[in-house]
């Protein structure tokens, strides 16, 4: 086993962001599965960027880690806010039925 | 040596959790598995030294984004058999498309190098005498404080939608109009009866509280309110002659 370099970190974001979109195509059903889908490859994102940083001693991927992971939890509360008051008003959460307002 | 058995373990732990999370069937399990994942996430964070954005991570994402998808999830009536349906469909496209992405990272991958004089031009130095704590104090206040206040503004837009979406008015309590009760004048209130000697104030009307005129268009709820604590003030006899007025 060699030492862990950059190139091990951006294999494995590498494969979290591949999985994060593969959940996505496999998911279309299941809002919150794609939800978490997208909070995987915003996770894949994070490691690379935090392994840059490290790499390269620069201190600015760590803060823009910092704000992807505040986007990310507004993103998946607001995300979710929609999803339970469309669960309210539907009763389930078949997200086939979104385009009723569709002209 | 032990560190880069530790990398290789949190690695693959994320990676099947992560593999798990996408494909579980029940979306609770969906959900600890993801948060498994952020762990090992934090634990692969430490170990390239950024020690303030791991506890950040187990902090926020699993303390509050996971618990969040928990929450929602167990609040929701969820129909898992009609969910799954189109996953075989959908697979092998979802497989190619993958297969590509990663293909096109792993040539990147593979193919670059890292110019030597890129570590002197680095936006932010990374000090190597103060903890990493530190080191983010330092510039992130100063140097990237726009970017900071920002994103304050971001979670406050999202705290604000989330709860404009999801806020229920219940028509049916009862709560103070600190507007209605202010604006009220002793006239509404008050009212000086000049009483017989000996005949007592029980004669027509006037225990009864003298009613304020509901207002009209939307402050109704409001007035039924006001109404409603005017009342009180007598106790539970008001409310009940006003019920009883109403029943004749």
């Amino acid at each position: 086993m060699i030492d862990v370099s950059l190139g091990h970190y951006l294999v494995v974001s590498a494969i979290l962001l591949v999985l994060g979109v593969f959940g996505i195509f496999l998911n279309r059903k299941n809002i919150i599965v794609i939800l978490m889908a997208i909070e995987l490859i915003l996770l894949a994102v994070n490691l690379n960027l935090v392994a840059f940083s490290a790499a390269l001693n620069d201190l600015a991927g760590q803060v823009l880690a910092m704000l992807v992971l505040t986007v990310a939890a507004a993103e998946a509360a607001i995300g979710l806010a929609i999803v339970v008051i469309y669960f309210r008003n539907r009763g389930s959460i078949q997200v086939e039925d979104v385009n009723l307002m569709k002209g | 040596m032990i560190i880069t058995l530790l990398f290789y373990v949190f690695a693959a732990v994320l990676i099947g959790s992560a593999t798990m999370v996408v494909s579980a069937r029940n979306p609770v399990h969906s959900v600890l598995f993801l948060i498994l994942s952020f762990f090992n996430a934090a634990a692969l964070f430490l170990i390239a030294g950024a020690e303030f954005l791991a506890m950040t991570l187990v902090i926020v994402y699993v303390g509050a984004v996971a618990v969040l998808f928990l929450f929602v999830v167990m609040m929701l009536d969820i129909d898992f058999a009609q969910l799954r349906s189109g996953f075989q469909r959908y697979m092998p496209v979802g497989a190619l498309v993958g297969a590509v992405l990663f293909i096109e990272l792993m040539m990147v991958v593979g193919g670059w190098k890292l110019a030597p004089e890129m570590t002197k031009v680095a936006l932010s130095p990374t000090p190597s005498n103060v903890s990493n704590t530190v080191a983010l104090g330092r510039i992130l206040y100063t140097d990237y404080v726009f970017l900071f206040q920002a994103s304050g503004a971001v979670l406050l837009v999202a705290m604000i939608g989330a709860i404009v979406l999801t806020l229920r008015d219940r028509q049916t309590s009862r709560h103070q109009s600190i507007r209605v009760q202010t604006e009220r004048t002793p006239g509404e209130t008050l009212e000086l009866v000049s009483v017989g000697v000996g005949a007592g104030v029980k004669a027509g009307d006037i225990r009864r509280p003298k009613v304020p005129e509901l207002e009209h268009a939307g402050h109704g709820d409001h007035g039924h309110g006001g109404h409603g604590h005017d009342g009180h003030g007598h106790g539970h006899g008001g409310n009940g002659h006003g019920g009883h007025g109403h029943g004749h």
